[in-house]
């Protein structure tokens, strides 16, 4: 019963999106306050139906109904609680669910908190959103019901594949999702505004707490998913240039690039052409990348099930939305005004230099990703784009524009001064050039990339904190007024440095963890020790354990440094019951932000086993790095220009005059 | 400098960035890309030394030998050729012998591929899309239907 109720929320939820597609636009085009009323009502009632039909899958999971298709091919009655929540979108089906839940959440959210909207960019907006729910919501009943019933219920479960049950399972995806699909509202009101051909700076400050919400969990999806796969798989890796983490790199490269567009937009009024542009190209990047791993061109964990009419009609969605969406573009973006001028060396001109080298980047991953898949369709020649094609064609991209981060916020707008920004620079520089020797010092020649590397993540860093102190002249001043002013700044200046420190955090953690690991691959037997970066790791002995829905071996080790115990680590390789299948659990121990990471190879059988023995020096800055990128979009958003209720633009406009020119 | 200068500075540096950006990713793809081949392939063209290359096919029965430090050899089929392998270094979960296999590597002097990497492969029935094919090519794909993912 609760089934078949969440099936029909989900056709009536389909019902409300031909409302929500057609209604409120043609009040907008009509003026028809009325007709553009319905907007936000509608946006609301959708999400709840899509929530309630959300929740009826999830009962039919914590129920292990075995009479819904779904819940037989992915779950198992032993299953822990956690993981039968989880499972509700760790299948093709439940995760589109999510998706979708996703989409009408955002729009329900700009329904309730865009009161201070235009009425007819807010409906038109809604109308696009409406546009987009409306083809996904069909592509679910269509293709992919979630709710399909099987004739004869079987007694058990086939369960969820055994790499998803875990915590990363609950993480992870609606992370990721929340920042992908939190993109289509920026992609809505930039094909809302070429409807209505109206854009200026108050669009771009409207626009900008959605792209910055999108670009947090993108973020720290991403950042998550990353984790997940260093300790899950058992390879000690943390990205692999895989094609399906490339699909959600993709949108982040562009939707960086958005952030950084809004803001000459939003302060200058230039760019506009350029930064709707991207917010198409940022979302059309989402589709593509739901594309590639919902469609099973690409075969990963993340492709569930292949079947070509999913494959399809995701490509005709696709078509549709990017192919519209572009010819409006092509039409429309003429008719915009052009804002304002400005030199070369300017903020703008940062921001321009910094847009230039990430689309640049996303092309490149763009083509690393797509070519094999091209070319096999082609010409039938199976080829393999790997971390050596990104590195050289990435990775040079990046240095450019990583040199290039701390000069953008101390130059000024409109004319910069590229003396006086390096003077407010020097120490930073300073810092950065002690470093690079203190690593050359510490490893000699043997790595020249790696110091220059580890400089450049620490001129990253220490300019984002220069930045902030020079604007407020902290030594100047005095410590006392000096944290006043700190304390003072406007959110959005905190955000950027933040920000800024985050990227050059993680960019010190990729070098360190890639240069400087230490690897050993060893069999032993117990009693066997193995040395590694001091550590002294001794393997015990193996004892096999029962798990709720799998039985395991488990590995002891006991790391010592300098005969002083440090910790107990206890790998395993599993193997889950009901699908027969093996997986490997990590042993990880974190010393300060390095870690040693010990996996399992298969057993010998004469009570020898093949291991993997890395230490890792500074891996967890990468995901750190993110978490405090994140924190830096939650500053921005925070700023009290952008607060989503805040005053009428009119009013903002003047406070904004009164703050001192930058 | 006038609004044409200021322009044209802008579509000058744009040029640059993404020439540059072109002639990375055109020298990589010539340099970079890695070709799939099956063991037929391998024995019929004659692949320079040193050239990396994927090789993919089924795990040959009872042809898995480990030895000491994590060295591991094995045979790769397609059923008409066979192709010796060595590994170091810790096989993934799902490799078994009868079931498909990608590996990626060099061959050596001897003839013998070394592989450096052996792919993991997220499910248990999952037969590798290139491997699959080579069976084909070879006749011996009884799969009937694509294989699927699950």
């Amino acid at each position: 019963m609760v089934v078949e109720f969440g099936h029909y929320a989900l056709v009536l939820a389909f019902a409300l999106t031909l409302v929500q597609s057609v209604v409120p636009l043609w009040g907008a085009l009509t003026k028809d306050e009325r007709l553009m009323a319905v907007a936000t009502p509608v946006s609301v009632v959708m999400f709840l139906l899509v929530l309630a039909s959300f929740g009826a899958l999830t009962i039919a999971y914590l129920n292990s109904d075995f009479s819904v298709l779904n819940v037989v091919q992915n779950s198992h009655s032993a299953k822990p609680l956690l993981y039968k929540f989880t499972g509700v979108w760790g299948n093709h089906e439940g995760s589109m669910l999510l998706w979708v839940l996703i989409l009408v959440f955002f729009g329900a959210l700009v329904g309730v908190f865009g009161g201070n909207l235009p009425s007819d960019l807010k409906a038109a907006t809604l109308t696009v959103q409406g546009w987009v729910t409306a083809g996904f919501v069909l592509f679910l009943l269509a293709t992919s019901n979630p709710f399909a019933r099987v004739a004869h219920p079987p007694i058990e479960g086939a369960d969820l594949n055994p790499i998803l049950q875990d915590i990363g399972l609950a993480i992870h995806p609606p992370l990721l999702y929340i920042g992908y699909v939190g993109f289509s509202i920026t992609f809505s009101f930039a094909v809302a505004a070429l409807i209505l051909g109206r854009i200026d700076a108050a669009w771009a400050r409207w626009v900008r707490p959605w792209t910055l919400l999108a670009w947090c969990f993108l973020t720290l999806g991403i950042a998550m998913g990353s984790y997940w796969a260093y300790y899950e798989l058992g390879w000690g890796g943390w990205w692999f240039w895989d094609p399906v983490e490339n699909a959600s790199f993709m949108p982040w490269l562009a939707g960086t690039a958005l952030l950084h567009s809004a803001i000459v937009m939003e302060k200058r009024e230039a760019l506009k052409v350029w930064t709707v542009l991207l917010a198409i190209f940022t979302f059309s990047l989402s589709l593509l990348g739901t594309f590639l791993v919902r469609s099973g061109v690409l075969t990963s964990v993340h492709a569930f099930a292949t079947d070509p009419a999913r494959g399809v009609f995701i490509l005709t969605l696709l078509c549709i939305f990017i192919g519209g969406s572009l010819a409006l573009y092509a039409w429309r973006a003429p008719m915009l005004k052009q804002g304002g001028i400005f030199a070369p060396i300017s903020r703008e001109g940062g921001l321009v230099l910094n847009n230039l080298f990430l689309t640049a980047a996303t092309a490149a991953v763009f083509v690393g990703t797509l070519y094999p898949l091209v070319l096999d369709a082609i010409t039938g020649e199976k080829i393999s784009v790997g971390a050596p094609f990104f590195n050289l064609t990435f990775g040079p991209l990046m240095i450019p524009l990583l040199i290039a981060v701390p000069y953008g916020p101390v130059l000024s707008w409109k004319r910069g001064d590229l003396l006086a920004a390096t003077q407010r620079l020097y120490a930073a520089m300073g810092l950065a050039l002690v470093m690079t020797l203190f690593t050359f010092w510490l490893w000699g020649m043997e790595k020249v990339l790696a110091p220059l590397g580890v400089g450049l993540a620490v001129w990253v860093m220490a300019g984002a904190i220069s930045e902030i102190v020079t604007r407020v002249k902290f030594f100047e001043i005095g410590p006392k007024r000096g944290f006043a002013r700190l304390w003072g700044l406007p959110g959005s200046a905190w955000g950027t440095a933040v920000a800024h420190f985050g990227v050059g955090v993680t960019v010190l953690g990729i070098v360190t963890a890639s240069a400087f690991q230490v690897e050993h691959i060893v069999t032993m037997r117990p009693g066997d020790k193995v040395e590694v970066s001091g550590y002294e790791v001794t393997f015990d002995g193996a004892a096999p354990r029962r798990g709720p829905n799998y039985t395991e071996e488990v590995g002891h080790f006991t790391v010592r440094r300098d005969g002083a115990y440090v910790t107990e680590l206890d790998p395993s390789k599993r193997v889950y019951t009901a699908r027969q299948m093996p997986t490997t659990e990590a042993g990880i121990h974190t010393i300060g932000f390095s870690q040693l990471y010990l996996s399992l190879g298969e057993g010998r059988g004469d009570g020898a086993v093949d291991v993997r023995v890395y230490f890792k020096p500074l891996i967890t800055l990468i995901w750190i790095g993110s978490v405090i990128m994140s924190l830096g979009a939650l500053f921005s958003m925070a700023d009290r220009r952008l607060r989503i209720g805040a005053p009428k633009p009119a009013a903002r406009r003047k406070t904004a005059s009164l703050a001192p020119a930058e | 400098m006038t609004r044409k200068q200021r322009r044209l500075t802008l579509i000058g540096s744009a040029g640059v960035v993404l020439a540059v950006a072109l002639g990375l990713i055109l020298f990589a793809l010539n340099d970079q890309i890695v070709f799939f081949q099956s063991p037929t392939d391998i024995t019929q063209k004659s692949i320079p030394q040193g050239q990396r290359i994927r090789l993919g096919g089924l795990v040959e029965e009872d042809s898995v030998v480990r030895s000491d430090n994590a060295q591991v050899s094995f045979r790769v089929t397609d059923t008409a050729n066979v192709i010796d392998v060595t590994y170091k270094g810790i096989l993934p979960d799902l490799f078994r012998e009868g079931q498909g296999v990608v590996t990626e590597g060099v061959i050596g002097p001897d003839g013998v591929f070394v592989a450096d990497s052996v792919l993991a492969k997220h499910d248990e029935n999952y037969m590798p899309k290139e491997v699959a094919e080579a069976l084909k090519d070879q006749g011996h794909w009884q799969g009937g239907e694509e294989p699927e993912s699950q």
